[in-house]
């Protein structure tokens, strides 16, 4: 096990590991975000129940924050040692010929989409955790409706919400097949799982856009 | 055909290279890429200047000798060939034509557009073989059942000529294909299985050690393999490489 940490199949399997928790995530997030656009009460009590729960604030939140930051700064590691391995470019290159625009710029997409996140915290969780742990605010559990919805009152953040999910949705299309692959799951299902992923890559990304745009126009 | 060619001109390993045009004329369609740098060549030879130096050998796409960057993809733009397959029934009169060596840090450059693949020989001595008792009670090959599927991949795997187009092709540099081609074609097979977790920790710490990038999945190598070696044995590498380190 000792040389395994340093190996580069052991890294891209790590980085694999912390992309498919960040699916089920955004996958998770999703599903609660889009009850905002069904039922005011049922998305304040399931924001209420993810607000409070101890599990979840102080196991699986702190979880997710390294996986999301394990998940970009050994990206910008293997983007290093990549760039190293050829220190003499070509003079014509012609990538488009055996690959697609996505696959090449996961870096390009991954540092939109950690300038989004940088933007989301600044949004949501920052106040939160303000709210919750530093003023010990007392706990409204219908406040979180009214919250979200004046979010998106400011078309720039609507517009900056919509880009990134854009950018979300092309690293998505490469990402989660990618995933896969570097776990070593290759075989007679992969084809199904290409389809699922592009499902996947566009509907999430998309129903993140039509809520924050349902929110904007709604008011 | 009339044609211009841009080759990359390097004196040797220590001196700084450039791209020197080469306008070419009388070029048949039917000669293959290789014949018309042969022309070139001689035509070069009889002004008195220096021939382009480039590898060769067996010229029918099996010894995985030639490589070549041509218009900015390996072998060029055929499917499925080595660059002594390519024809130049591939490019059109007056085209201009960029030739350069596979780049690659583990690849240096030894003079104009030859370059050393020896870390790909590593990589194979590291692992890439497997041990046989040759003292008299050797047990034959052919008595061993084998599954087809299994079999069919692993010569799949081995057909693998080690041209380093997978390497030259991928965005990183990436050795990954070719090393798990060479891990996959004995991983699939009994005889293969006595060594397997050392081959594959053997041959993946070599890869790391030779400067080779990570695979991106983005499948630039299997799509200019000239032997169409699939992205499946790179997770089937993936897994021998989980699985070894667990037993380790």
């Amino acid at each position: 096990m000792s040389g395994m940490l340093n190996s580069t199949i052991a890294r891209k399997v790590a980085m694999a590991l912390s992309a498919i928790f960040l699916l089920i995530f955004l996958l998770q997030h999703f599903i609660i975000n889009f009850t905002s656009v069904i039922s005011e009460s049922t998305f304040n009590e399931l924001s209420h129940f993810m607000g409070t729960n101890f599990l979840v604030q102080f196991l699986m939140q702190p979880i997710l924050i390294f996986a999301v930051v394990f998940h970009f700064v050994m990206g910008f590691i293997l983007e290093v040692k990549n760039k190293k391995a050829r220190s003499i470019s070509y003079k014509s290159f012609n990538a488009s010929a055996n690959t697609t625009w996505v696959s090449r710029n996961m870096i390009y997409s991954g540092l939109v989409i950690l300038a989004f996140i940088v933007l989301h915290f600044i949004d949501f969780w920052f106040p939160e955790i303000n709210h919750k742990y530093i003023e010990f605010a007392p706990e409204d559990p219908t406040r979180y409706y009214g919250e979200l919805v004046e979010k998106f009152h400011n078309p720039i953040r609507v517009g900056a919400y919509v880009i990134a999910f854009v950018l979300l949705a092309l690293h998505l299309l490469h990402g989660f097949q990618s995933a896969f692959q570097s776990v070593g799951f290759n075989n007679k299902f992969t084809p199904a799982l290409k389809t699922f992923g592009k499902f996947f890559a566009i509907c999430i990304p998309l129903g993140f856009i039509f809520i924050a745009l349902f929110h904007h126009f709604n008011q | 055909m009339n044609l211009t060619l841009k080759i990359w001109r390097q004196k040797d390993a220590n001196t700084k290279g450039k791209m020197v045009d080469y306008p070419i004329s009388g070029v048949e369609p039917d000669m293959s890429f290789l014949e018309m740098l042969d022309v070139l060549n001689e035509e070069l030879i009889s002004k008195g200047e220096e021939p382009v130096e480039f590898d060769h050998d067996c010229r029918e796409g099996i010894c995985g000798a030639c490589s070549l960057q041509i218009n900015g993809e390996p072998h060029g733009p055929d499917r499925g060939v080595t660059t002594c397959q390519l024809h130049m029934r591939m490019f059109k009169d007056g085209d201009t034509i960029t030739i350069e060596p596979f780049r690659a840090t583990a690849f240096p450059v030894i003079k104009d557009l030859i370059v050393d693949r020896s870390s790909f020989d590593r990589i194979q001595q590291a692992g890439g073989f497997i041990s046989v008792n040759t003292s008299g009670n050797t047990i034959d090959a052919n008595a061993i059942p084998v599954n087809k599927d299994d079999a069919d991949d692993s010569f799949n795997a081995a057909t693998c000529i080690g041209c380093g187009a997978c390497v030259a092709a991928c965005k990183n540099a990436s050795a990954m294909l070719f090393t798990s081609a060479k891990v996959s074609q004995f991983a699939l097979l009994p005889q293969g299985q006595i060594e397997a977790t050392d081959r594959v920790l053997n041959m993946v710490r070599q890869m790391d050690e030779e400067g080779f990038g990570n695979c991106s999945n983005t499948g630039a190598c299997e799509i200019e393999c000239p032997k169409g070696i699939s992205l499946e044995n790179i997770a089937r590498m993936n897994r021998e490489y989980l699985s070894a380190n667990m037993k380790k």
